[in-house]
């Protein structure tokens, strides 16, 4: 296990710098005319000359590159620093642990929905297989994952926000975020919304894997064993059966809040929510290279962590894997 | 539907036993797998029903500009007068304008059918594109072996370990989102999933017989590749390329839905919808319409895909391919 987590970080760590590499190379080498941007469309040759110099993107594209990872210059992503913001010159890394806890509350709170609501159709749908339920709940759940996630906000903004308020029920506001901290009320109104717009979503994928997971394990010798014995079926398909069937459940909850770390651009887009996606969006309006890069470069981070953390809960949850 | 198939295709041990040979083997056709899924899926109605749905999309596609003359309103004519309200608003549908008319007062139900040209262009040409260089990557690495496996394995996990909207909206940002770049950076960063599909199919099927077979014929990797591997993984590409288009369309509506689609006056659903977000309080069928647009499409898509899965394996489990993103 300690082997396996010793060898499993390294390669990590080895696929985190490529992606710096890959990443740096896509947004630097790539022409861009941020110093122009800035600048306005007056200035002259010589004040652009000087926000390049000042940006330091007069430097050789590998130059930047070092200064960047920390290897040169003053401290770069080895030492934790992520670098700073073309405009206000604000440090990389706060912007982000700024918006790091919008996009969890969004994930999180998202994600209690969507298991919940995957796992338990998932589980319905398996235990009356090819009947009037299952097909319903399939049918259910192919809509809501055919939908645009933008779309799905939008018609959820335009219901229960317009047409409720028009009717006198101010139950959700149009969009925002209230910290928990201040006001957990006005937190927990203002994150409905976005959350049912991303479960909704992303539950036809666990509807889908409970149940085919679920149809398999209730096939098996020992869940006979288990009626036999006299058990009721209650207890037969949801002690003996969803714990087996959960293991792929719970791989593919962890791949999915990894990604969402840098991938909830559009929910937050929808329901301007300042979090990394929202916050990545504004930098990628105004080219805020620095902004950008270390927004993917920490969402990248993220995947692949979630992916190691998913390789030790499967050996943990499953005796039977084994990890090398 | 699959058992009686199955019926049909088994002869029967005891069935037509006493006459000649020659006329059992007359009256038994032979049905290759293609066949049997064909078979299937066009008994499999819900997937039929998409398939016309997805044709008369393609028609209202091909036939725009047919209906831009039956409306009498071209797709990038501004109705001023008629159709924007003495307010500035949208007007809602009626006689003139079928759909309603947008921001700008163009009609939306024209904008709607140019704007299917777009979403089915870009869903196919980049699904095709992504799947073309997933299949020869996934046959290369799981093939080959060796360093080429490693080196393309690695590149595997990297493409999937970056977040795919993140990047591909900065990268259309800076390099402009014309059609060309937004087929471009989809089909470079979509190509992985496939690639680890068929890779892990092509490690086994490298195994087998019939590979040591062509081998000991002299044939060289790449025959062995493309005709002898290549066909045994073909069900599975085909299954996954019908997924795969809905996501595609669903990834370029997004992009334009976040101001990086098409230059302006271009009819495309993402960017309709993006323009209607300001308006859905006053004029609802701006976003009903072109919402339903791209709704419909990728439902048909999905459904249909789902009856090709179906089609080719009748035991897995009906629902579609796992979503990345959100």
């Amino acid at each position: 296990m300690v082997r396996f987590l010793i060898r499993r970080t390294l390669l990590g760590v080895f696929v985190m710098w490529l992606i710096t590499m890959a990443v740096f190379a896509l947004f630097f080498v790539t022409p861009n005319n941020v110093a122009r941007t800035m600048a306005g469309r007056q200035a002259s040759p010589q004040v652009i000359e000087q926000i390049r110099e000042r940006l330091g993107l007069d430097q050789p594209v590998w130059k930047q590159y070092l200064d960047f990872l920390g290897v040169t210059g003053d401290g770069g992503l080895l030492q934790g620093n992520l670098g700073f913001d073309y405009y206000y010159s604000r440090p990389v890394s706060e912007m982000i642990t700024e918006a790091l806890p919008i996009t969890i509350s969004l994930a999180v709170g998202a994600a209690v929905i969507w298991m919940l609501l995957g796992v338990s159709n998932g589980v319905l749908s398996a235990v009356f297989p090819r009947s009037f339920v299952d097909r319903a709940l399939t049918g259910f759940a192919l809509f809501f994952y055919s939908m645009p996630t933008f779309l799905l906000g939008l018609l959820l903004l335009y219901f229960l926000y317009f047409q409720l308020t028009l009717a006198g029920f101010r139950w959700f506001p149009p969009g925002g975020y209230v910290p928990l901290g201040d006001d957990p009320w006005g937190w927990f109104v203002h994150m409905i919304l976005p959350w049912v717009t991303l479960a909704l979503v992303l539950a036809a994928t666990y509807t889908r894997l409970t149940r085919a997971s679920m149809l398999d394990v209730l096939g098996e010798d020992y869940i006979r064993t288990a009626r036999s014995k006299g058990i009721g079926e209650r207890r037969v398909v949801l002690t003996h059966g969803l714990r087996s069937a959960l293991t792929p459940v719970v791989t593919q909850f962890g791949i999915d809040l990894g990604q969402l770390v840098g991938g909830v651009v559009v929910t937050e887009t929808v329901f301007s929510l300042p979090g990394l996606g929202k916050t990545a969006i504004d930098a990628i309006v105004r080219q805020d290279l620095p902004v950008i890069l270390g927004i993917v470069v920490f969402a990248s981070a993220a995947v692949v962590v979630a992916n190691i953390l998913v390789d030790v809960a499967y050996a943990v949850l499953d005796p039977r894997v084994r990890l090398h | 539907m699959s058992e009686q198939e199955m019926a049909r295709t088994d002869p029967a041990p005891g069935a037509g036993g006493d006459s000649a040979p020659a006329d059992t083997a007359a009256g038994i056709e032979a049905r290759s797998p293609w066949t049997l899924a064909a078979r299937r899926l066009l008994h499999d109605k819900v997937a039929m029903v998409c398939l016309v749905v997805i044709g008369l999309i393609v028609l209202l596609a091909v036939f725009a500009p047919l209906v831009a003359d039956l409306t009498g309103h071209p797709p990038n004519q501004q109705y001023r007068k008629t159709g924007l309200s003495p307010a500035g608003l949208p007007v809602a549908p009626s006689g003139e304008f079928w759909l309603g008319t947008d921001s700008l007062g163009r009609d939306i139900l024209v904008r709607i059918a140019y704007g299917a040209r777009i979403s089915l262009l870009v869903g196919v040409i980049a699904t095709a594109i992504t799947v073309a260089i997933g299949v020869v990557v996934g046959l290369a690495a799981g093939f080959l072996g060796g360093w080429v496996d490693t080196v393309l394995a690695r590149l595997i996990d990297i493409i999937l370990s970056v977040p795919f909207l993140l990047v591909a909206i900065a990268l259309v940002s800076i390099i402009g989102g014309g059609l060309f770049n937004t087929v471009l950076v989809i089909g470079a960063f979509s190509w992985a999933s496939v690639a680890r599909i068929v890779r892990g199919q092509v490690l086994s099927l490298r195994e087998r017989e019939f590979v040591e077979a062509s081998r000991s014929l002299a044939a060289g990797n790449a025959r062995i590749m493309f005709v002898d591997i290549l066909p045994n993984v073909l069900a599975q590409v085909i299954v996954y390329t019908t997924l795969l288009i809905p996501v595609v369309i669903v990834v370029q509506a997004t992009l334009s839905f976040l101001g990086l689609g098409l230059p302006p006056p271009t009819a495309d659903w993402g960017g309709m919808l993006s323009e209607s977000q300001k308006y859905y309080t006053t004029s609802w069928w701006f976003v009903l319409f072109p919402g339903l647009a791209l709704l419909v499409t990728t439902l048909a898509f999905n459904l249909f895909g789902d009856g090709v899965r179906d089609a080719f394996d009748p035991r897995t489990d009906r629902m579609m391919a796992a979503k990345g993103g959100d």
